[in-house]
């Protein structure tokens, strides 16, 4: 009787909201309260327990977190770095192919369908010191004569991570780029030429301006991504050797199931996602100046 | 100081030629226009003088060089595209300066310039904005600066005016004229409107399907024209044609009309010929109400049934029936004529064109 005086939309939206409810919203609230409380999955009563943000303040006076965040901004900041550069590159090769342009677009997406637990696994063959291809071609071409220690010693190992992240995921800039390149008026191009630009400076101060807003949406996409790497590290080394290449979502992952401290983690998951939502910021203001600034009409 | 010479200039897209060979000798400071129905090739040859396209064959020379390999920074030239092709990320003033920029000129000397040339074609309170600020007559205008400010040797225009609307078109036609008088520099310059190329240039070239029909003064064009072609083509409203064949003294069209053969042409024909004859608007009109050659002995009259008029104030453009269709006269001194009543019309013939019915190629009195 009082259901039915609800409005239809309202009564047709209704269970849909509730199992997003369901799934969201419950987990959510209770992850955000958990994190208020010492709660460790083995000892299930200490849920009800409030510590208020004594959690918060364990996270930013830990050592070991802040290096996990550093490292993590040091790595997302690397790897955006060197997908840009890569993606650019290869957009503007693609977009110079006369014929087969399709076929390469489609090659340059392959990477993308990778899951990335099949890419860290990839990968952690590729650089094994033992029987990995890389050593051994090294060897092979006499470039050294010592099994390199790709995955073990700690800065190799961040190095090795980010080759894999790099690999799997420049072609997220690459297409975004490529999208940019064929959307792009050619007037303005053959104008420069005709102002004397030489091709280098034509793509300086014509073409790139012009690409910039693609490769902030790129930029925002991938941080995002980047921000929450987790499984390529967790399969590749583990956050090891010696934490040397723990991420901060590495940590979250043990600190919640390793050391089974659920409220913990939880308090580290929120600071975490501080770090993302300050990056999005930052790329979407790049990316709005840059609209801008080439009148874009979109 | 900088004549354009092109020399069996070819151009080629893999197997299809869309430039067969043509020579143009452009003389320095002159203004040409390269006219001609869309897809005659105009900008293809506009863009290989430019350097934006390769060329497949032949020559182009600017000034004394061979340009054929330079790209075009090295030419010293400027363009202007139908589209603007402005830098939508730069302001005005940074449009305009940029060849500078990039020619490494002192900041100052750059500033100068562009205040220069923003003064003649009244910019100056624009410099700070952006293209996608400005309308469309704004940014025709900016990108006129950004080719004048390097003084280049040889300006191109590809259509630059097609995007104005009429009113706006005249109006920047006038300034493109001023330009040139300014400027002391050679002009090339694309259009398929041949008001504009005859309003703007010292000679017109008229190109159909990747040849050039004619190269001659506006003037030429119209009261010359080597081709049926060129005859059709110049001229606004277009001129009157049909095929005649020629008998004893007289012309006689596919209706059965006949019209006496115009005197300068007595001598030359024979009967049973098969010609075009053709007639501009103002050369046929009702009698009295157009201006005679003076040639009274030219003049054929007929009578005439009007079938639709279009005033235009100063003078009306009045379609008769003749030979089962309109022919459209000028006339002068307008005075209102009721559609379906026939009147007299005066046909000059001492201004009548003729040309043979396979080759177009005009006849030559
Ligand atoms: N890039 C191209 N590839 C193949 N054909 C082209 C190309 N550009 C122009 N054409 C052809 O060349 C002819 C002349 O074109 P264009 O010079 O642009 O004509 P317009 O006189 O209208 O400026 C047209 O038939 C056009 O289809
Ligand atoms: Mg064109």
């Amino acid at each position: 009787m009082k259901l039915s005086r609800l409005s239809a939309p309202v009564l047709l939206l209704f269970p849909a909201f509730l199992v997003l409810a369901a799934v969201v919203v419950v987990p959510l609230a209770l992850s955000f309260y958990s994190s208020f409380t010492p709660f460790r999955l083995t000892k299930p009563e200490s849920l009800y327990v409030f510590i208020g943000l004594r959690n918060y303040i364990t996270v930013i006076s830990s050592w070991d977190f802040w290096v996990a965040f550093g490292r993590t901004v040091l790595f997302l900041t690397i790897a955006l770095n060197a997908e840009m550069l890569l993606g650019l590159g290869l957009a503007l090769l693609v977009s110079k192919a006369v014929r087969g342009q399709r076929l390469l677009r489609t090659l340059m997406m392959f990477p993308m369908m990778f899951s990335p637990v099949l890419v860290g696994f990839q990968f952690k063959f590729l650089f094994n010191d033992n029987i990995g291809l890389i050593n051994n071609a090294l060897q092979s071409l006499g470039l050294t004569d010592q099994a390199i220690p790709w995955l073990i010693n700690g800065n190799l190992a961040l190095f090795s991570i980010t080759v894999a992240e790099v690999w799997s995921s420049t072609s997220v800039f690459a297409i975004l780029i490529l999208a940019g390149l064929l959307a792009m008026p050619r007037d303005p191009i053959e104008a420069a030429h005709v102002d004397g630009c030489t091709p280098l400076q034509t793509f300086r101060y014509v073409t790139w301006p012009y690409l910039m807003p693609f490769a902030f949406i790129a930029m925002t996409i991938r941080s995002l991504d980047v921000a929450r790497a987790y499984d390529i590290v967790k399969i590749m080394t583990d956050g090891g050797p010696a934490k040397r290449t723990e991420l901060l979502w590495t940590l979250v992952g043990r600190t919640a199931y390793g050391d089974a401290r659920m409220g913990m983690a939880n308090a580290m998951a929120y600071f975490a996602i501080v770090l993302s939502i300050l990056f999005t910021v930052y790329f979407f203001r790049k990316l709005a100046a840059a609209r801008q600034q080439i009148g874009a009409e979109w | 100081m900088a004549p354009v010479s092109l020399k069996k200039l070819v151009k080629r897209y893999g197997a299809l030629e869309v430039v067969h060979g043509i020579d143009l000798e452009v003389k320095d400071r002159e203004f040409i226009a390269l006219v001609g129905p869309s897809g005659c090739g105009k900008s293809t040859t506009l863009r290989m003088i430019a350097g934006l396209e390769d060329v497949s064959g032949g020559t182009i020379e600017i000034g004394d060089n061979v340009v054929n390999d330079l790209p075009p920074r090295a030419r010293n030239i400027s363009m202007v595209f139908q589209s603007y092709a402005l830098y939508p990320h730069m302001t005005v003033g940074e449009n305009m300066g940029f060849s500078l920029k990039i020619a490494g000129r002192p900041v100052e000397e750059i500033k100068e310039k562009v205040a220069d040339a923003a003064a003649i074609l009244d910019l100056t309170h624009l410099l700070e904005r952006r293209p996608s600020q400005l309308s469309g007559g704004q940014r025709q205008r900016v990108a006129m600066g950004r080719a004048i400010v390097r003084r280049p040797d040889v300006f191109l225009f590809d259509e630059p005016l097609s995007n104005l609307d009429a009113k706006l078109r005249t109006q920047v036609r006038t300034e493109i004229k001023k330009l040139h008088a300014r400027m002391q520099a050679t002009m090339i310059y694309v259009t398929h409107d041949q008001v504009e190329a005859m309003t703007l240039s010292d000679r017109i070239v008229i190109m159909r399907d990747g040849h050039i029909e004619q190269v001659g003064t506006p003037e030429e064009v119209f009261n010359r024209p080597l081709t049926k072609f060129v005859a059709g083509f110049i001229g606004s409203p277009p001129m009157n044609m049909d095929d005649v064949t020629v008998a004893d003294g007289k012309l006689v069209f596919a209706s059965g009309a006949t019209l006496p053969i115009p005197p300068k042409f007595r001598q030359s024909l024979t009967p049973g010929q098969k010609l075009t004859f053709g007639l501009r608007p103002d050369d046929f009109f009702p009698t009295g109400h157009g201006l005679n050659s003076g040639d009274a002995e030219a003049v054929a009259e007929l009578e005439l049934p009007v079938s639709i008029t279009e005033p235009l104030g100063n003078e009306t453009l009045v379609f008769v029936g003749f030979n089962g269709r309109d022919w459209v006269s000028r006339m002068l001194n307008p005075r209102p004529l009721p559609s379906g009543q026939s009147i007299k019309m005066s046909f000059d013939l001492s201004q009548a064109h003729l040309f043979d019915l396979t080759t177009g190629k005009s006849l030559v009195a």
